[in-house]
């Protein structure tokens, strides 16, 4: 892989020129049959995929309307076409978003639609041909399901929903990716999406707590399934071992000691992270969210806390409730939520984002900082995009922006933010997330992280930055490979609690 | 040519109420499993109605992405409505007070309507990435808009037509009642197109009008933790094991 280079800097931002193919390809691995059949879909390309692909998405258009509508309500106008990093990145037309859509509204306009099956050429509808299937499953993982499209469309046409309903699609006929495909199949083994088992993780867990006791000399916890815990901590199972996440587990260990707060890790779900939703399953995504439900159940306890993780915080966020049944609100006569949501202490927000948490405690005026212990860093921040365009943080829309930001401001001297029109709600994504978070996407990577890594040099040259903190396990693992890349030192990215742990201070020594 | 009008008029009417009522009820009837709005999105219905509204009247989502389609496309959309209003003085006896008030306005909205039109074509045959995203039916339904704007707009400013005549004729139609319409080749081809027009509209991607109010990016309030929402074929789930 040493062979791929950053591409150049625009100069000024200008919107690219196409090159049409330059992304063409096979796309990533395909899963193989093992991986497949672990989550009850085919093993390899069924014989009759053309019927079954066709049926599948017949059944996805009577059971989502987004996927209905946003087949139906494009015209074509434009407005998305400049605004996806990878197609920034790597000009490629077919990665413009309205283009991305038309790969699968070109084949609904031929079954599903008179004037596609009438005047197939007139309103651009065509066959599903071997070619549009592999065309699909190329394109298809091209996409980080990051919904800055959505944000620009007059319809709010989300290319995320369609590039779920493409996975499915392939999945449901043996045609799915092996990155993804074989991590929820470790979640559904192990219970984490690294295949950490039980005991290394508890093994990890007592290093990390004699780490913090040579640091600091306290007692600092990492307890895993303890039952009666008031919090259960969800967080994405990079934090346990890799770097930086790690740092930032530390944090959130340290603000629940600071703040007396008995907590629990669980073996049984040890990942927040959630591929269900990468490939667009509903039974996949609902199946690990229930893990969730269950290890909360049996430990008991009032609340449920979510590490620094993007997709997993919207899922947690927008979908447990409706999954699982972590969240409130649920009717008295369901039983299934019910069940939940009675152990759940209500006077929190079930669930809360680890920032929630630390910026109330902040708030209450329970916890000390140093902020002087940060001032080697220019710090400036990454909006991730899952967090910024699908889900909230507190009770204003909008917080998902403010508390992370406030946190950092409560911990630091040195802030800065990024280009306007790059951060916040039009935040550009990391270019790893939504299930290209592998070598053998490295190049798509590369080029898709070009929008940030040009406002992040901006940022470099004009205010010395040289800490991009983020609240998601993706975009720090994407950033430690790619920003090395693109001439920066890797150990630039890290999270909000690794700012919060340098500066934290735990009382008397 | 009068009682072609009429058959063609009634079945186009019929097959623009029809299918566009038949996709209502299917985007109406398809669930939405999850909650999925872009978020920040409003957290009461209230604010969703007004985000709605600032999507439909304003276009505000495409106000932020591109000024020159949003320039373009609110010229057009707003001379549009300004004419269709103009437009009721044909079907309506005496006519209303705020009609007689919008005709003047009508009558030059028609060709700003026009400028917004050639303005949109201009783009997408001009702009690299919109030339390589539209399909011939794209040209196609901007040639129908401005051949009805050119032919209505030379019937108002070249070659009248007899409109007193033409306000029979559709005061009749709408009581099933066939009177004689004017024989002239401007209105035959205006009309021609509108008939066009309304047939083509709920087959097409004129669907994105009212594709807009169905979208659960814009249309659903941001309360996942408060209120647990769950569709019918999900719930489905939850009896067989719980």
């Amino acid at each position: 892989m040493a062979d791929i280079v950053a591409p150049a800097y625009r100069t000024i931002p200008i919107i690219p020129a196409l090159i049409p193919g330059a992304m063409e390809g096979k796309g990533p691995f395909v899963a193989n049959e093992k991986i497949n059949e672990a989550l009850g879909f085919p093993g390899q390309l069924v014989e009759d995929w053309h019927d079954k692909a066709i049926a599948k998405m017949g059944e996805l258009l009577s059971k989502y309307r987004s996927f209905r509508v946003f087949m139906d309500a494009c015209v074509h106008c434009g407005a998305c076409t400049d605004k996806c990093h990878y197609f920034i990145g790597t000009q490629d037309p077919k990665n413009m978003p309205v283009a991305r859509q038309d790969l699968m509204r070109s084949v609904y306009r031929r079954y599903f639609t008179l004037p596609g099956k009438l005047f197939p050429k007139l309103v651009g509808a065509r066959d599903l041909t071997r070619e549009v299937l592999d065309e699909w499953f190329n394109y298809y993982h091209q996409c980080s399901e990051c919904r800055r499209c959505s944000l620009f469309c007059p319809y709010g046409i989300d290319t995320a929903e369609i590039t779920m309903a493409a996975r499915e699609i392939l999945d449901s006929i043996g045609y799915g990716q092996k990155y993804s495909n074989e991590i929820i199949g470790k979640v559904h083994k192990i219970g984490n999406n690294l295949g950490l088992p039980g005991p290394a993780l508890v093994d990890t867990l007592e290093g990390l707590e004699e780490d913090v006791k040579d640091a600091t000399g306290l007692d600092v916890r990492f307890p895993m399934d303890v039952k009666g815990a008031e919090v259960l901590l969800i967080t994405p199972s990079a934090d346990f071992f890799a770097e930086p996440h790690i740092e930032s587990l530390i944090g959130y260990a340290k603000v629940f000691h600071a703040t007396g707060t008995s907590w629990t890790l669980s073996s049984m779900a040890s990942e927040a992270g959630n591929f269900g939703m990468f490939i667009g399953n509903y039974e996949q995504l609902r199946k690990i969210a229930l893990r969730i439900r269950e290890a909360a159940l049996e430990l008991g306890v009032k609340r449920i806390v979510v590490g620094e993780c993007g997709h997993a915080w919207r899922v947690a966020y927008s979908f447990w409730n409706t999954l699982s049944g972590v969240g409130s609100g649920a009717d008295e006569v369901d039983k299934f939520a019910q069940m939940l949501q009675k152990q759940l202490d209500h006077r929190y927000r079930q669930p809360t984002h680890i920032c929630e948490f630390t910026w109330d405690k902040i708030q209450q005026g329970a916890l000390k900082f140093d902020k002087s212990a940060n001032d080697k860093h220019i710090i400036t921040f990454h909006d991730s995009c899952n967090v910024a365009r699908g889900s909230r943080m507190g009770d204003l829309p909008g917080g998902q922006f403010e508390i992370p930001r406030n946190i950092i401001k409560a911990v630091a001297n040195n802030f800065v933010e990024m280009a306007p029109g790059t951060t916040h709600a039009q935040t550009f994504c990391c270019g790893g997330g939504g299930g290209v978070l592998t070598d053998d996407l490295l190049e798509l990577r590369v080029k898709g992280a070009l929008p940030r890594m040009e406002v992040l040099q901006q940022s470099v040259d004009e205010y010395g930055v040289n800490f991009m903190a983020t609240i998601c396990a993706i975009c720090k693992a994407q950033f430690t490979k790619v920003l090395p890349i693109y001439g920066f030192d890797r150990k630039m990215v890290g999270g909000v609690h690794q700012l919060v742990s340098n500066a934290i201070q735990l009382g008397p020594k | 040519m009068s009682t072609l009008f009429a058959i063609l008029f009634y079945f186009a009417t019929l097959a623009f109420v029809v299918g566009l009522f038949y996709r209502i009820s299917v985007y109406a009837r398809t669930p939405s499993p999850l909650k999925i709005p872009t978020t920040p999105a409003p957290t009461t219905t209230g604010g969703v109605v007004l985000r709605m509204t600032r999507e439909v009247v304003f276009f505000e989502s495409l106000f932020k992405s591109n000024l020159w389609i949003w320039g373009l496309g609110m010229l057009f959309h707003a001379s549009l409505a300004l004419v269709v209003l103009r437009h009721l003085r044909y079907f309506t006896d005496p006519v209303w007070g705020w009609v007689v008030f919008a005709q003047p306005f009508g009558m030059y909205a028609g060709i700003t309507m026009l400028l917004g039109l050639l303005g949109l074509w201009a783009r997408r045959l001009l702009v690299e990435r919109i030339r390589y995203i539209s399909t011939p039916s794209d040209h196609l339904m901007l040639v129908l808009l401005i051949g009805i704007a050119v032919s209505g707009l030379m019937m108002t400013f070249v070659a009248h037509t007899d409109v007193i005549a033409v306000k029979g004729y559709f005061l009749g139609l709408m009581h099933f009642n066939v009177q004689m319409l004017p024989s002239d080749l401007l209105l035959g081809v205006h009309l021609s197109l509108v008939v066009a027009l309304l047939v083509v509209f709920p087959f097409s991607k004129l669907l994105h009008a009212p594709g807009v109010f169905f979208s659960p990016t814009r249309n659903q309030k941001d309360d996942p933790r408060e209120h647990r929402h769950l569709s019918a074929w999900a719930a489905k789930f939850e009896s067989e094991k719980n």
